[in-house]
């Protein structure tokens, strides 16, 4: 890990009113790996993606692409590249599937780079799903299709830094299987990925590198292949019995 | 009652209820994108109406003074938030937009006596002096609560209301003012006679309703206001800023108010609170429609009209409570259909 | 009776005041009055409430135009009309509170927008009322012989009713139905879950704001002794809002300090502005509107709070007093089935979170409902406590279908629950939370709490809460903020809230999440000795070592439906369920 970020956190806290929901935490991407968050329900996982976008108010320093980011604002961060897909895929439910894609190139769009015929042709070659129910309002998409047009829409703004929060989360696994097979291809595309994930081995063996976040806190860290094997991982994280997501 | 009158009473009432159209249209779409009530709506009609009025009758319209006042005031609250979020490049935009636009507009109206140019300067200019207003009245008042409930939105609404009333008053004064017609034509229809006006607000409300249909379906500044109504989080995470979509909606809402004013401004007088009756009218349409549905708001429009136009008939002095009671039925229907699940603020 | 000093010279200043103050401070004092009794109702409405009106000057109008007609025109006494006006105001709040409060919350003051301008222009027209004019030669209001002609002799009156209604509003916000209206805003949600009837609670205020509004119109008609529409317009409704909103709309005082407020600027504002402006009109509008921008941009809780700050009067730490412990409810003897849950289905939209459900709790048992996040455990939680209903299937609680029923009403029947995402009203005491949960256990209505006639089920229903805070060892923060405890005790608190309803099934979401070890062991500590009482509990948790080592029978689910179900050590060895939690792509 000897490359220059390209996004570095230091010392990072968030507090919703006087409780702290997560307490200095340190994390950094390096430019085209798969970095990836594990940790327990309630770990504080989806509250640091919020607060690393600009969605949560938070304290520290959260430095991308070489500029540390003050007052950060969402637009902002997007339009410098980085996206985030929530945990709840925040959808334009009632518009069709080709608007929500091409909504995903807004700010590209008002920075006068308009391709986005050209991007939605890669992004339907990734998703072939998705070309197939162009039309179909996005609402009316099974849980899977919608967790593709998340990713097809943060993909539409062409980031560097590509962010999911849990996009296994309530998809059966033959479909958690594809959309993993997507995220390790799409690491080729040269975009850096920071993947928050409940689902332990499947996200380890995607990842270059592994946090295990736990109430608030880093509590382990290092390569995804040594972290897969720490025995602190098996008992922290997936419990002593061997069965604690 | 014979059939003439009927027809008569039902001319005035299509006319009346496109204009209200135009303003429900209006409301709904600041509501779904910005969940403000915008009471103040009807100040932007009458404000449209009587800066017209003002150039006809050679005078300055007090609006421009509020204009640039205005845009001094956004200026100087934007630069100093730009400096001290380190982002200097922000106030170039500032500059322009509120600081050099209103300068231009105020230089043009002192310029060119706008009384004695044709009639569609006059309309440009007036829309030049009212519609950033739009815009400005967003970020003075309701940006800093852009997260508040609906209910302290609602107040904030009233208040401007009271504000902008006010200074309608000091602007234009307690007299009423009247603009010379877009077209002095008439048409005989069978035994009813229609006039140009009429055909000028028919026409112009169905266009703009047709330009703002296409505004929302094709354009992707319109898809991004519809993704704001729909989804505010996933808007912010695809770039598109609540501000930018609460600046747009609010620049549509005041360009359709001005307009409305200035087109029903030839066939009634329109008085510096004019605005606000006309305003609610268009909001018994909006809330027939729930707030939420665009056809719903323009049909529940068109039978204000036609029930106020009938009721004038009747019962003349009790053509306001007839027309504000229409919203009980309204809202006993809405309240056995609606399952409302409250929201927690 | 040191925090009591400012409240002293005040009283002392108001009852000298007519003294000697000239007459016109004296009018202006009774303005003041007359508004304040208005902004005291729109504090309860909108302050405390949530809900808002901006016809108030409509039902002040409704008071001031039944006795002006009855007393002229017919020759009624005053005190009749009064009743009359009571009367018709109650009618008129009552539709209109039907017909919006079950809507979102900006139909109501939607409501009273169109109704005030409908009211105003109905006064102005109707010939019997005097149309504009309006009705000149309303007797003077006598009281026990004693004729209140003048200004000063009115002062005593107005003020009286002022502070009795101010007392009675801060009794009634002291009490359970006080608790009630308190959690309307941010908690109806949780409010209905613990038995408290929200759409009568909110309809209650805004009778009481309507009833207190037609009162000061009362006064008003017989103070002035002649009415006319211009005061109950529409603007006149804004303005009572407004002063109520910048004097501090949370608090009963701050009613007064902004009609105060207001009235004396608005008197300022009227005469300096038309000199400024060179010509005549209500330009203190334009002020007023800048002003209530500001303040709620800047001080949305108004006036009053700060003025609190700037004189340090400190509560003294209070004491709940011993009671008689409230009767309790008859246990099911252990084993008896509590609840049965069949074939549940549960859809939004296109989406289906439960599908072919089955399980039942028995009395005496904990019953883990384990899953992956988003399997679809709180939707179950929703479903049979009734916050949101099943699409299909069958819910059976001691035996009764309740798949029908509100979670109010399911609450009755002796069900409990905790929320996964923490409901509870941070700004309250964590004794007053606890107690909403007791709101079932006590029956005094309103009017009885505004008089404080229900001290002594009012000191029961404190003492069962205490009682429950000890239980689950939050004892010492009986009076902190409820938002100011760690998210994990207040997870315990939603427990002690729960437990003060005396339910015999309680439903836990995560009630172990954010707890430290030693405190998740007290708390499964406290779960057996439930159990050991016959309760039955219905858990959700993500903590396996808490689940396994407290529960009697697991049910896992996955994708909404049950993929194993069994005993703690059967279900850790099951396949299935280890596939679910570590996922499956190797």
């Amino acid at each position: 890990m000897m490359t220059t970020p390209i996004l570095d956190i230091r010392d990072l806290c968030v507090s919703y009113g006087k409780v702290e929901a997560l307490h200095h935490v340190n994390l950094k991407v390096e430019a085209g790996k798969i970095v990836t968050v594990i940790g327990p329900n309630g770990a504080g996982k989806t509250t640091m993606l919020g607060a690393i976008m600009g969605l949560l108010p938070s304290k520290g320093e959260i430095q991308f692409q070489d500029e540390v980011q003050r007052d950060i604002e969402v637009e902002h961060l997007v339009a410098m590249g980085m996206t985030l897909v929530p945990e709840k895929r925040e959808l334009f439910g009632e518009m069709s599937v080709e608007d929500n894609l091409l909504l995903g190139a807004f700010q590209r769009y008002r920075h006068g780079d308009r391709d986005e015929g050209k991007t939605m042709a890669q992004v339907f070659g990734t998703f072939p799903r998705l070309k197939e129910r162009r039309a179909q309002l996005a609402g009316t998409l099974s849980g899977g299709e919608r967790q593709m047009l998340a990713v097809g829409r943060a993909l539409m703004a062409k980031p560097k830094l590509l962010m999911l929060d849990e996009p296994s989360l309530g998809l059966a696994p033959l479909i958690v299987r594809e959309i993993f097979h997507i995220i390790a291809d799409l690491k080729k595309t040269g975009v850096a990925i920071l993947l928050v994930e409940q689902n332990a081995r499947a996200a380890l063996q995607i990842a270059d590198y592994g946090y295990v976040l736990e109430t608030g806190s880093v509590a382990l860290e290092g390569e995804s292949r040594a972290l897969a094997d720490d025995p602190r991982v098996v008992e922290t994280y997936l419990g002593l019995g061997g069965k604690k997501e | 009652m014979d059939l003439q009158i009927a027809l008569l009473l039902g001319q005035d009432g299509i006319v009346n209820g496109a204009i209200y159209a135009l303003l429900a249209l209006a409301l709904v779409l600041v509501f779904a994108v910005t969940r403000v009530i915008f009471i103040p709506q009807g100040e932007f009609v009458a404000y449209g109406a009587l800066t017209l009025a003002a150039f006809q009758a050679g005078k300055t319209p007090g609006t421009l003074w509020l204009l640039l006042g205005a845009g001094v005031l956004v200026a100087f609250i934007d630069s100093i938030m730009a400096v001290r979020a380190g982002a200097p490049g922000r106030l170039k935009r500032i500059a322009l937009w509120d600081l050099a636009l209103p300068a231009v507009v105020a230089g043009l109206v002192l310029w060119l006596e706008p009384g004695t140019l044709p009639l569609a300067a006059q309309v440009v200019l007036a829309l030049a002096i009212v519609v950033p207003l739009g815009p400005m009245v967003y970020r003075l008042a309701y940006q800093p609560l852009a997260e508040a409930s609906v209910l302290v939105l609602l107040i904030v609404s009233v208040a401007v209301h009271l504000a902008l009333v006010g200074l309608g008053l000091l602007f234009f004064g307690a007299e009423g003012s009247r603009t010379t017609p877009f077209s002095e034509a008439q048409f005989a229809l069978g035994t009813l006679t229609v006039n140009g006006q009429t055909l000028w607000v028919l026409g112009a409300s169905a266009v703009l309703i047709i330009a703002l249909y296409q505004f929302f379906g094709r354009t992707l500044y319109g898809k991004a206001l519809r993704a704001t109504a729909i989804n505010r989080v996933g808007a912010r995470l695809m770039g598109i800023s609540n501000t930018m979509a609460g600046k747009l909606s609010f620049t549509l809402a005041a360009g359709i108010g001005a307009f409305s004013g200035i087109l029903i401004a030839p066939i009634t007088t329109v008085y510096y609170d004019t605005g606000f009756l006309v305003g609610l009218k268009g909001f018994v349409a909006a809330i027939i429609a729930g707030l939420v549905s665009y056809p719903l708001a323009a049909a529940g429009a068109i039978l204000v009209g036609l029930l106020e136009s009938f009721s004038s008939f009747w019962a003349s002095a009790f053509k306001e409570v007839i027309v504000f009671t229409l919203i009980i039925p309204v809202l006993v229907w809405r309240s056995l259909t609606s399952h409302h699940v409250e929201e927690e603020e | 009776m040191k925090q009591r000093l400012p409240l002293m010279v005040f009283l002392v200043l108001l009852a000298l005041g007519p003294l000697f103050l000239p007459e016109f401070y004296v009018t202006l004092l009774n303005y003041i009055g007359l508004y304040s009794i208005v902004a005291l109702g729109l504090v309860l409405l909108t302050g405390v409430g949530g809900l808002t009106s901006f016809g108030q000057a409509a039902f002040v109008g409704l008071g001031a135009y039944a006795t002006g007609y009855l007393t002229t025109a017919h020759g009624l006494s005053p005190w009749i009309a009064l009743l009359v006006g009571l009367g018709v105001t109650a009618g008129v709040a009552l539709v209109l509170g039907f017909l919006t409060l079950r809507l979102s919350g900006h139909y109501l003051p939607l409501g009273t927008i169109a109704w005030g301008i409908s009211l105003y222009f109905l006064f102005g027209n109707l010939e019997f009322l005097g149309g504009h004019t309006g009705l000149t030669g309303i007797p003077v209001l006598e009281f026990f012989g004693l004729k209140l002609n003048t200004g000063r002799e009115f002062y005593y009156l107005i003020w009286v009713v002022l502070l009795s209604f101010v007392l009675a509003t801060q009794n009634l916000l002291d009490s359970r139905e006080g608790r009630a209206i308190r959690a309307l805003k941010g908690g109806g949600l949780m409010a209905e879950s613990m038995g408290v009837n929200t759409a009568r609670t909110k309809t209650t205020i805004f009778l009481i704001a309507a009833l207190f509004a037609c009162v000061s119109g009362w006064l008003y008609a017989h103070l002035q002794r002649f009415v006319n529409p211009t005061p109950f317009g529409l603007h006149i409704g804004i303005e009572y809002l407004f002063m109520a909103v910048v004097g501090g709309a949370a608090h009963v005082w701050g009613a007064l300090v902004g009609a105060g407020l207001i009235t004396i600027l608005k008197q300022w504002l009227q005469d300096i502005l038309p000199k400024i402006f060179g010509q005549s009109g209500n330009f203190e509008v334009i002020f007023f509107g800048i002003m209530l921008i500001l303040v709620l941009q800047r001080a949305r809780e108004g006036i009053w709070p700060w003025l609190v700050r700037l004189v340090p009067v400190r509560q003294g730490r209070r004491t709940v007093a011993e009671a008689e412990a409230l009767p309790r409810r008859e246990m099911p003897a252990a084993g008896t089935v509590l609840l049965e849950v069949k074939e549940a289905r549960k859809q939004f939209g296109g989406l289906v979170a439960n599908d072919n459900m089955n399980l039942s709790v028995k009395a005496g048992e904990v019953m883990a409902l384990i899953g992956p996040n988003g399997a679809g455990k709180s939707t179950m939680f929703n479903c049979i406590s009734g916050v949101d209903p099943v699409t299909s299937g069958e819910i059976r609680f001691l035996g009764e279908r309740i798949d029908t029923l509100t979670s109010r009403e399911i609450a009755r029947r002796g069900m409990g629950r905790t929320f996964q995402h923490v409901r509870l009203l941070p700004t309250m005491s964590v004794l007053e939370n606890v107690a909403i949960g007791a709101h079932l256990r006590g029956s005094k209505g309103v009017l009885s709490a505004s008089l404080h006639l229900e001290r002594a089920e009012e000191a029961r229903l404190l003492a069962e809460a205490k009682r429950q805070l000890e239980r689950v060892g939050l004892g010492a923060h009986l009076f902190d903020e409820a938002g100011s405890l760690p998210l994990g005790q207040q997870r315990v608190l939603e427990i002690a809230r729960a437990l003060s309803a005396d339910p015999c099934l309680l439903l836990l979401d995560e009630p172990a999440a954010g707890l430290r070890y030693l405190e998740k062991q007290a708390l499964a500590e406290l779960l057996r000795r439930l159990r050991g009482e016959g309760m039955g509990i219905l858990l959700v948790e993500h903590d396996m070592d808490f689940v396994m080592g407290l529960a009697d029978r697991v049910v896992v689910m996955e994708f909404g439906e049950k993929i194993s179900e069994g005993l703690p050590e059967e279900v850790q060895k099951d396949p299935v369920v280890l596939e679910a939690y570590l996922g499956g792509v190797e």
